[in-house]
Formats: structure tokens, sequence, C-alpha cells
């Protein structure tokens, strides 16, 4: 095939890929623009393999069908509540192609000096580094979200200093590479210092900041895919990964906006640090000293079933008990009796952008009755019962009222403005941030414990019954 | 305006600029397209850019399918085909999983 004729198909797979994006704007385009993209992808693939200098055919299919095999698999099985892992697992190898890509073309040009153009060096090194850090802090990711590792922050002594040093390692030695010698070992370095900045950047950051870094994360899978496009000369990956870092920029900021909090703030703020200590203190002060009111599942049932107006506000909790289905069912139930059934969605609830709607859309619950902050703050005055399931630093009235918590000025649900308050929560323990949240001793609110799960069918029980 | 080195061909001067041109265009309309998507729908935005980051698997058959290229190179190169394809694969699917489950859903009321 023509050189021509190939960067022509490439321009339809660039088209399919923004037509993909365009149709995202609505969900009834949504699915058919996925289809789309996934179109333009196979033409691209074909119109590679069509290429007349690529050869080694047999072991470059075996490869494909390996990746084919384990990709669907695992996106078929994955469960809805763990989409933040998946998510992140993706981002990781994505950003691991593209510095393997980098580390295998830099071997094939070099190592005679002066081979590679300073062009080349420099988009090779950018791959390789951007690459590698999205693939070593997207691995970090998913083992906390998934909890291999734990999600509070894990902090030390001179981490930035060490995370610096790091950063500065690998331009030392990029700068090395694109000065002069194109030495292979130089290039292992920069590599190495890339990842284990990847890894330690990702570790000091909190669970609840993990919206921030996946979105951070997809950003930077963008750029190496489009550092690599650069590479290789290749205007579908130049524009292919420019939108996805776009995308995943956009949302960083989207999300830095809905906690009020910079992006440096996220990455090297290390939220919780001081506050790990004092909430748990706090906290622990709070189970024996202040006034939380706890009750049965009978109780909470009456309350709700003879409410005119619940407002459920769902958290990550919810997606930890996989309890969405039963959320469902409770406010059909509720609506059943006549009462006005609304679901408040904070933009930071769950572990990334849109978590929330993503569960609650498995469960079936009708659009119309998603609010999102804006919308819903002005209508908890007018609420009989906030029905908080496992959400937590997203209605903690701290970030209203207390200058000194770590959450001042984000945005919340306002819940505690409502008639009623009833957390479903596990224990008292603080959440991701280790913030302690003064609405569980408010004297409007009630605690119900147990797992997110077992309550709501207990609920769903008691108030058939009421 | 700068000035290129006087070692520098022009040719790859233009085509470079050409290449930074392409970036910039597409990061714009990046965040053109990607503004209108709804909050709602901004997980399987990601899952659907993750999907399409997947493309550097375009680069990696052209690095392990190069004739020349030794078994180094070949080795990574696959490794990279591999990790590329189940970046693609499954960020289609799972894209796909998810939005089928808001397409059943009614449309929302008119505001």
């Amino acid at each position: 095939m023509s050189e021509t004729a190939t960067n022509l198909l490439y321009l339809v797979t660039i088209v399919a890929f923004v037509v993909a994006l365009r149709f995202l704007s609505s969900p009834r385009t949504a699915r058919l623009g996925n289809v789309v993209g996934a179109a333009g992808m196979l033409l691209a693939i074909a119109v590679t393999l069509a290429q007349d200098r690529v050869d080694h055919y047999a072991p470059i299919l075996v490869a494909m069908a390996v990746g084919a095999v384990v990709g669907a698999v695992s996106a078929r099985l994955v469960k809805m509540t763990a989409m933040p892992q998946m998510v992140a697992l993706f981002n990781g190898v994505g950003g691991g192609a593209a510095a393997l890509i980098a580390l295998a073309e830099f071997h094939n040009l070099g190592p005679e000096p002066g081979r590679i153009g300073v062009e080349e060096t420099v988009a090779i090194l950018l791959s390789a580094l951007i690459g590698s850090v999205s693939f070593a802090g997207s691995l970090v990711a998913f083992a906390k979200l998934q909890e291999l590792v734990s999600g509070r922050p894990i902090l030390y002594r001179g981490q930035q200093i060490v995370n610096g040093l790091l950063l500065a390692g690998a331009a030392a030695l990029a700068l090395a590479i694109v000065a002069g010698p194109q030495e292979e070992w130089l290039l292992t370095g920069v590599l190495v210092a890339a990842l284990a900045f990847g890894v330690l950047f990702v570790l000091p950051i909190g669970g609840a900041d993990m919206p921030v870094v996946i979105s951070l994360l997809n950003a930077f899978t963008g750029l190496a895919a489009a550092a690599t496009g650069f590479v290789l000369h290749n205007n579908v990956l130049i524009v292919s990964g420019a939108l996805v870092g776009a995308s995943g920029t956009l949302l960083t900021m989207l999300m830095g906006r809905a906690m009020n909090r910079s992006l440096t703030n996220v990455l090297f703020g290390a939220f919780g640090t001081v506050q790990s200590g004092a909430g748990a203190a706090a906290a622990a002060a709070a189970g024996d000293g202040g006034t939380v009111r706890s009750a049965s599942a009978d109780d909470v049932a009456i309350m709700l079933a003879y409410a005119r107006r619940v407002v459920i506000v769902p958290g990550y909790g919810l997606a930890v008990a996989q309890a969405q289905h039963d959320v469902r069912a409770l406010a059909d139930l509720l609506e059943e009796r006549g009462v006005d059934v609304r679901y408040a969605i904070h933009p930071v609830a769950g572990r990334m952008p849109g978590h929330m709607n993503v569960l609650l859309a498995e469960a079936n619950v009708p659009y119309p009755q998603l609010y999102e902050m804006e919308q819903i703050n002005p209508e908890f005055p007018r609420t009989d019962v906030a029905l908080v399931i496992g959400a937590n630093d997203v209605t903690n009235p701290a970030a209203r009222n207390s200058p000194g918590s770590p959450i001042y000025g984000m945005p919340i649900l306002d819940v505690d403005r409502a008639e009623n308050v009833v957390v479903l929560k596990r224990s008292m323990n603080p959440g991701f941030a280790g913030i302690d949240n003064e609405l569980y001793t408010h004297s409007k609110t009630t605690m119900l414990f147990g797992d997110a799960k077992e309550s709501l069918m207990a609920l769903i029980g008691a108030v058939k019954s009421a | 305006m700068r000035h290129p080195r006087p070692r520098r061909s022009d040719i790859v001067n233009t085509s470079l600029v050409l290449e930074l041109t392409i970036l910039v265009l597409a990061i714009f309309l990046g965040f053109e397209v990607i503004s209108k998507v709804p909050t709602m729908l901004h997980t399987p935005l990601m899952s659907g850019t993750n999907a399409i980051h997947g493309i550097v698997i375009v680069g990696a058959i052209l690095v392990a399918g190069r004739k020349d290229a030794d078994t180094l190179t070949q080795v990574v190169g696959f490794a990279a085909v591999a990790l590329a394809t189940a970046n693609v694969v499954g960020g289609f699917v799972v894209t796909d999983r998810m939005l089928e489950m808001f397409k059943k859903r009614q449309p929302p009321r008119p505001e």
C-alpha cells in the first residue's frame, strides 16, 4: 500500500475517533459512537499490518491474540464497582506499551552516535519517560483501589526530596542522551528512574484523591502515545494521543475544582498527613464522648416510609458493598408508597469521575431521579430524610464551617440542611482522608451501622412491613 | 519566529512544525469535543479514551514488524503489541458494556 493511501486511511481513523467522542455527548448516541471508534481502530490496525515495511506476521498475530483474549475476558468479567481499577490498569498497560516502543526503537536505531536525530531522540525520551511514569503510577493506583496495598497515604520523611531527585536524575540522563552519547544504559537509567518516580508519586496519594490521579494518569498515557507518534512520524498516534491527553487534563481540572484543590495540592499535599493522627484521635473521641445516635433498621424504615421526600446520597461505600441494586429496590418500594425519591451525585463521589452514575445505571435508576450537586443542594431544606450510603467527605459540613479543616472550601452536598439525616456506615472510622465528620454527631443524624448491603436489605424488609 | 539551526535540514524542521501544529490543533479539538460530554458519562468517557490511547498498537506493530529488527527489538516489540491489544480490546468492550446500561434507560425528560 502506498504511503499516501496509508495516511489517508489513518485520517479516516482520526475522524472515527473524533466522532466517537462527539457521540459521547448523549447517552442515546454514545454506544454507537463507541462502535464507530472501535471500527476506526480496526481500520488503523489493518492498514498498519498491510504496510510493506511490516514483517514477522506470525509472532505479531500471536501477541495480538494473547492481548485480545486477556483484554476481552477481563473486560467481560470485571464488576461495575471495580471500574476504577480496570481503567487504572488499562492506563498502565497503554503507558507501558508506549515506553516499550520507545525502548525498542532506540535499540533498533542506536547506538551509533548521531544516527537518531534530535527530534526523534527527544520524542523517544518523552515517550519512555511519560509512558513509564504512567505505567508504574497506574499499577500502584490499581493496587490501592484493589486494596492490595493500603489506600491511605503512605508517607516517609523526605519523600518529596526523593521524588524530586528521581525526576531530576531521569531528566539529567535524558539530557545526556540528547547531548551526545546515545548509549542504551542511559535510556535504561531513564526508564528505571521514571518507574521508581511513578511508584513513589502515587504511593502517598490517599484513596479519596483517586479520581484526580486516575484522570491525570489517563492524560499521561495519552501524551505518551502522542510522543510515540513523533518518534514514528505517525499522525494517527499524535492526534489520538492529543485527544486523550486533552480529555484526561479536562477531567483532572474538573475533579480538582470539585474538591476545591489545585493539582499541586493533590500531588504534593499528601492529603491526610497531618490529619491521619489527629483524625483517628478525633474519631476515638467521638466514639466515647460524642453524641452518636444509632438506630435499628426498623426505626429508620418508619422514618423513610412516612417521609414525603427522601434524597439518597451514594458514595464509595455503596460501591464497596456492591449495593446498587438494593438501593434501587428500596427506592422503588418508597416510591410505591408515594415518597418522592431523588439521588444526589457529588462529582467526586467514588473513586473516578462519574463512578456513581455507572453504578446507578447498572441498577437501572431512571435519569430524572439523578441530581447533580448544584441542582439538589437548594432542595435539602425541603427534604425529610437524607439517606447517606457510604459517602463521607462529600457530606462533611466541616468543608463549610471549619477553616482549619483540610477539606475546607470543598463544595459539598448540604445533607445537614435536611430535616433528618440517616447515615449507613460500617463503623465510626473516618473516611480515606482520615478526617472526622461532624455530621455523625449532629443532632439531626441517625447512624445505621453495618455493611451497606445488609443494612439496605434490612431496610427493604422493614419498609415492606411498615 | 525561531531560526532553524544551520545544521538542521529544512525538510526535517518543516515536518516537525507540521506535526506540532497537528498536535496543538488536536488538543484544542479534544477540549472542545470533550467539554460537551455530560458528567453522567464521565466514566465511559474515561474508558473510551482509554481504548483510544490503545492506538499505540499501531506503533507497536511498526516497531515489532521491522524487517531489520534484531531479537531484542522484536521481543520488546511483541510485548508492546500484546499490551496494546489488551488495552484496545479491553477498553472498547468495557465501554460498550457500560454504555449498554446507559442506553436501555429512559431518556431524560426535557428541562
